[in-house]
């Protein structure tokens, strides 16, 4: 219920994460420490008991995915944390949620890598984020936020979104958004209605006569083929409803700048600070990241524009953006990996050097 | 004319994979007797494993999940913290239970999840097709352990169960096999108290049951069982291992 003059307070960026969770309706929450992400873990400990939740600091990230498991397969909403190197724990678990067709949230406060790489905000997660992640044929969605408060929208988001496709998905943050503060709206600046959480599906006890069996082994002839397409018309219909993103004045814009969370916050600083120099810039920030905004890039394609897609990390999401052009346009790149943050005098140079 | 036994209504009709002589059927069906008698079908919950026991769920009229291979504890966690009126069970084998999923067993058990852990040991790899178990016995070939497992090599079979004994969360664990008549019925017996214990939430509990693999051990399902009798309980002593 949206208020006339709704409280503003200001939060840091994994603890509106958890209020998000629990405004919708998540009441279990298994989680394991990593930087940057561990103001969750915290705020979870305190928040879901206050609730009627359960808290599990659990003795591993690949515990925490299966708790996520067990409480998603009883039909609860369930979240778990991470950064990067956790995150590739819990592939293993994201790729049997997937498999079964469970519900999950799962968060990735990313941080720099390969390896234990270090604890700043990066990036380079896309890939493995968009990728489905684990083993098998599946995807996520995937959503990336770009503020304090749309950690909140889309956290709240991701729990109607996992419930209506009954699939994982995956908030794609990363250290900095996680650790800002801003102030943020308690309630999603988002439409969607969560449905109930009654779903026929869930494991209750057999009380029909007829068993419910959660699985992801097929092994009769064909079966698993006809289970792969069954989650092909899923993820179809994802692509076709759920492509989220946000543009900036892609009416007259030359050049095109592409970035998401926390790299779309410094271009669109230089966006504006071109703008105000009478520079023709525009931007397209993808918020679904997966299913991706291949439409709309596709079509300014075709108007003679230049694309500079921004990231922080070596160039992942411009594949993307390659694949949505089509050739038809030059796709320009500029990155800083390693957990650093491209700034926007960087880009504005970079800028510079296309137009 | 006096019906004094017939197959419990817990399972179903359909026929079992498990090669002739193996201990899985017989450990099913305890499992679903005691569930029927219990009357508690309406409110369990079973998590099946990876392994020979993965398609358990076809034999047995109980909403399973099927869980990532050793992860069995940590998705009985996550079920029974969210429905604590709930019955729910792990069916696990020996390498789910302590090899890969060793983590996830003993710290289930260390928070004293009151669940109920059905161990079932028969020291090989059954589905992959008879590799060395955590619990192959010292000299005992099999695929990956072609002289026998041997101390130096491959380390001593792992005692699950009694390392498991000395943690505080733990309040029942019995060893058992399903080698003669009156093992079955200390077996049954065993597992009725596993679930039981759930009932008067009492805390982790748990029944390793030793059971034969004729295949991988090479022997004759007859001589498979005498095997469990002769060699095997020497090295797992059959008992209470704990009881609090």
């Amino acid at each position: 219920m949206k208020k006339d003059n709704p409280e503003k307070i200001l939060m840091v960026g994994n603890e509106v994460i958890g209020e998000a969770a629990v405004s919708a309706g998540c009441r279990f929450y298994a989680g394991y420490p990593i930087t940057p992400q561990n103001e969750l873990t915290a705020y979870m400990s305190k928040r879901m008991p206050e609730v009627g939740g359960v808290f599990i600091q659990a003795e591993s990230e690949l515990a925490a995915i299966n708790m996520v498991f067990g409480a998603s397969c009883v039909g609860e909403r369930a979240m778990t944390s991470s950064s990067s190197p956790g995150i590739s724990l819990k592939q293993e678990g994201i790729s049997y949620l997937a498999g079964c067709q469970l519900p999950a949230v799962i968060v990735n406060m990313t941080r720099g890598g390969p390896g234990l790489g270090n604890i700043a905000p990066a990036q380079s997660d896309y890939f493995q984020a968009t990728r489905g992640g684990g083993h098998g044929d599946y995807r996520t969605v995937v959503l990336a936020p770009n503020s304090v408060q749309e950690l909140f929208d889309l956290t709240y988001l991701a729990f109607g979104l996992a419930d209506e496709y009954r699939v994982p998905v995956i908030i794609l943050g990363d250290g900095a958004l996680g650790q800002m503060a801003e102030p943020v709206e308690l309630e999603p600046h988002i439409r969607y209605k969560l449905t109930n959480n009654k779903k026929d599906w869930a494991l209750r006890g057999n009380k029909t006569g007829k068993h419910k069996i959660i699985r992801s082994l097929l092994l009769g002839k064909g079966a698993l083929e006809r289970h792969n397409r069954r989650l092909e018309e899923v993820y179809n219909k994802i692509k076709d409803k759920e492509v989220r993103f946000e543009g900036f004045y892609l009416d007259d814009a030359k050049l095109i700048l592409v970035a998401f969370g926390t790299s779309s916050r410094i271009c669109k600083k230089a966006m504006e600070v071109l703008r105000s120099e009478g520079e023709k810039i525009g931007m397209i920030r993808p918020i679904t990241l997966w299913p991706f905004p291949y439409d709309i890039i596709n079509k300014k394609a075709e108007d003679n524009v230049k694309f500079l897609t921004v990231e922080m990390n070596m160039g992942q999401m411009v594949e993307d953006v390659r694949l949505a052009v089509e050739g038809k346009a030059p796709v320009h790149f500029y990155g800083r990996p390693g957990g650093e943050i491209p700034t926007e005098k960087e880009i504005i140079e970079q800028i510079r050097g296309i137009i | 004319m006096k019906k004094i036994y017939t197959k419990s209504k817990i399972l179903t009709d359909t026929p079992t994979h498990y090669c002739p002589g193996c201990g899985h059927g017989i450990v099913h069906r305890l499992v679903a007797e005691v569930i029927e008698e219990l009357d508690i079908q309406e409110k369990t919950i079973a998590i099946a494993p990876v392994g020979c026991a993965v398609l358990a769920y076809d034999y047995w009229k109980i909403d399973t999940a099927e869980a990532a291979h050793g992860r069995p504890c940590a998705v009985a966690t996550g079920m029974k913290r969210m429905l604590p009126d709930s019955i729910i069970f792990t069916y696990q084998g020996d390498g789910d239970l302590a090899a890969i999923g060793t983590a996830e067993t003993i710290h289930a058990a260390n928070r004293g999840e009151n669940i109920t852990v059905i161990f079932v040991n028969n020291g090989v790899y059954g589905m992959t097709g008879g590799q060395m178990a955590p619990t192959t016995l010292l000299g005992q070939k099999t695929a990956t352990t072609p002289k026998g497992r041997s101390k130096s090599r491959e380390g001593y079979p792992l005692k699950i169960s009694e390392m498991l004994a000395i943690l505080d969360g733990v309040c029942y664990i019995e060893r058992t096999a399903v080698s003669s008549p009156s093992n079955v019925i200390r077996t049954k017996k065993a597992i009725k108290k596993a679930f039981q214990n759930q009932i008067d939430k009492k805390g982790f509990s748990m029944v390793e049951i030793l059971s034969p693999c004729p295949t991988y051990w090479g022997l004759s399902p007859q001589e498979a069982m005498e095997r469990i009798e002769k060699v095997v309980v020497k090295n797992w002593p059959l008992g209470v291992i704990k009881d609090v």
